[in-house]
């Protein structure tokens, strides 16, 4: 039981996708400009990552090795476009900020990542809490990274107004803050690794 | 005249990296050294002209009238798998040279999120080029995707240039590698903003 719950917990810290492992750094940098598309995005791509690892790790000893990566696209693009059309029909708000970004989870490294590195080689369930721990840790550094710049740029939290227009760095919502604003949080992150040691 | 600002747009104003966010990955992966930018550009160049001209061709003639374009996501991801592995095939034969040059990057470009990106923008946003909102006709979209290839290759090749530089500097310790990188994309984005509004 332990070891399962090491499964999950891994992702959220320790080797957080995000900030430690550095996966995924396209969606990270383009739909952090608020907490809440951070956070949307972060939950489209536990869902995917979820649903790829159970079946990639049922059909595990279906695909022959040589054609893995295909087949695993295959099953990855398929629960994306599911995804994509569930959020254009209930909430159409959200799947026109994010735009391309939802398609382009078929090319998230870390999904294709976890499905070759682990749901391949490991049975349901330990795959299933390792999806969602991964998935929640990418959930949590975007959201993270969201709440950063919505209030830098425009001083709120998930829409909450804390800080009077005049405060606002408005580039920090443009693209150099996306970039400026992970650097430093991963300079952190890097800095109480090394403490931890 | 419309080829030159779509041109324009893609390498300066919309440049790929610093403001529409495709292929971070390879960008602060193969920017260790000019040499390297410089083949992950042009194989990038290579394999984006080529995927859009397929991709395009396959939407307009059997997507739309098959009226399945909602596969768009699965089927472009396929095409370009299996572009980039028959493309590798094809230099491997006819020019080793160039494979040599290009070979280590090629299976990188599959998960190159540029690639699908351009593909399925080109063949989902309504454009205003020349006055009018419409979609991209097929010599558009080739355009486009070279113009956003050139972009591509020319941010790699300045970030590379720079990190050259970073490397011989002492930033301060939590800094070094992938952070002191990622800020000065940032700096570098803040110039490319400069070109708002040229065209």
């Amino acid at each position: 039981m332990s070891n399962n719950l090491q499964t999950f917990t891994k992702g959220l810290i320790k080797e957080n996708p995000i900030l430690v492992l550095l996966l995924g750094c396209c969606p990270t940098l383009a739909t952090t400009t608020s907490a809440i598309n951070g956070m949307s995005m972060g939950l489209a791509t536990t869902f995917v990552l979820v649903l790829s690892n159970i079946f990639i790790s049922l059909l595990k000893g279906f695909i022959p090795d040589k054609v893995r990566i295909p087949c695993f696209i295959v099953v990855i693009a398929s629960f994306v476009t599911v995804v994509q059309l569930v959020m254009q029909a209930y909430v159409p708000d959200i799947y026109e900020t994010l735009g391309l970004f939802i398609p382009l989870i078929v090319v998230n490294c870390i999904v294709l990542g976890r499905a070759e590195a682990f749901a391949s080689k490991n049975p349901v369930w330990p795959s299933l809490l390792d999806g969602l721990g991964m998935g929640l840790g990418f959930t949590l550094a975007l959201t993270l990274l969201g709440c950063i710049r919505e209030f830098l740029g425009s001083g709120s939290i998930f829409g909450l107004t804390i800080l009077p227009e005049t405060a606002n760095i408005l580039v920090f919502i443009l693209p150099p803050g996306a970039f400026i604003c992970l650097g430093f949080v991963i300079a952190i992150v890097n800095k109480l690794k090394k403490e931890s040691h | 005249m419309k080829y030159l600002i779509i041109i324009l747009s893609t390498i300066l104003v919309n440049n790929v990296i610093f403001s529409q966010f495709l292929g971070i990955c390879p960008f602060l992966g193969t920017s260790k050294k000019t040499s390297t930018a410089l083949g992950m550009g042009a194989a990038v160049i290579f394999v984006l002209t080529l995927a859009t001209l397929v991709t395009w061709l396959t939407n307009q003639y059997i997507l739309i009238p098959l009226k399945l374009t909602f596969l768009q996501t699965i089927t472009f991801i396929l095409i370009i798998a299996a572009l980039v592995q028959m493309v590798e095939i094809i230099l491997k034969k006819i020019s080793p040279s160039l494979y040599t040059a290009l070979g280590v990057f090629l299976p990188l470009i599959t998960t190159n999120c540029a690639v699908l990106g351009v593909s399925l923008t080109v063949v989902t946003k309504e454009f205003n080029y020349g006055g009018v909102a419409h979609m991209l006709s097929l010599g558009e979209s080739i355009v486009y995707a070279v113009g956003i290839a050139l972009g591509f290759a020319m941010a790699l090749v300045i970030f590379a240039g720079i990190r050259e530089h970073i490397d011989l500097m002492e930033p301060p310790k939590g800094m070094k590698g992938t952070p002191i990188a990622l800020i000065t994309a940032g700096i570098l984005a803040l110039a490319f903003m400069g070109f708002t509004g040229i065209v």
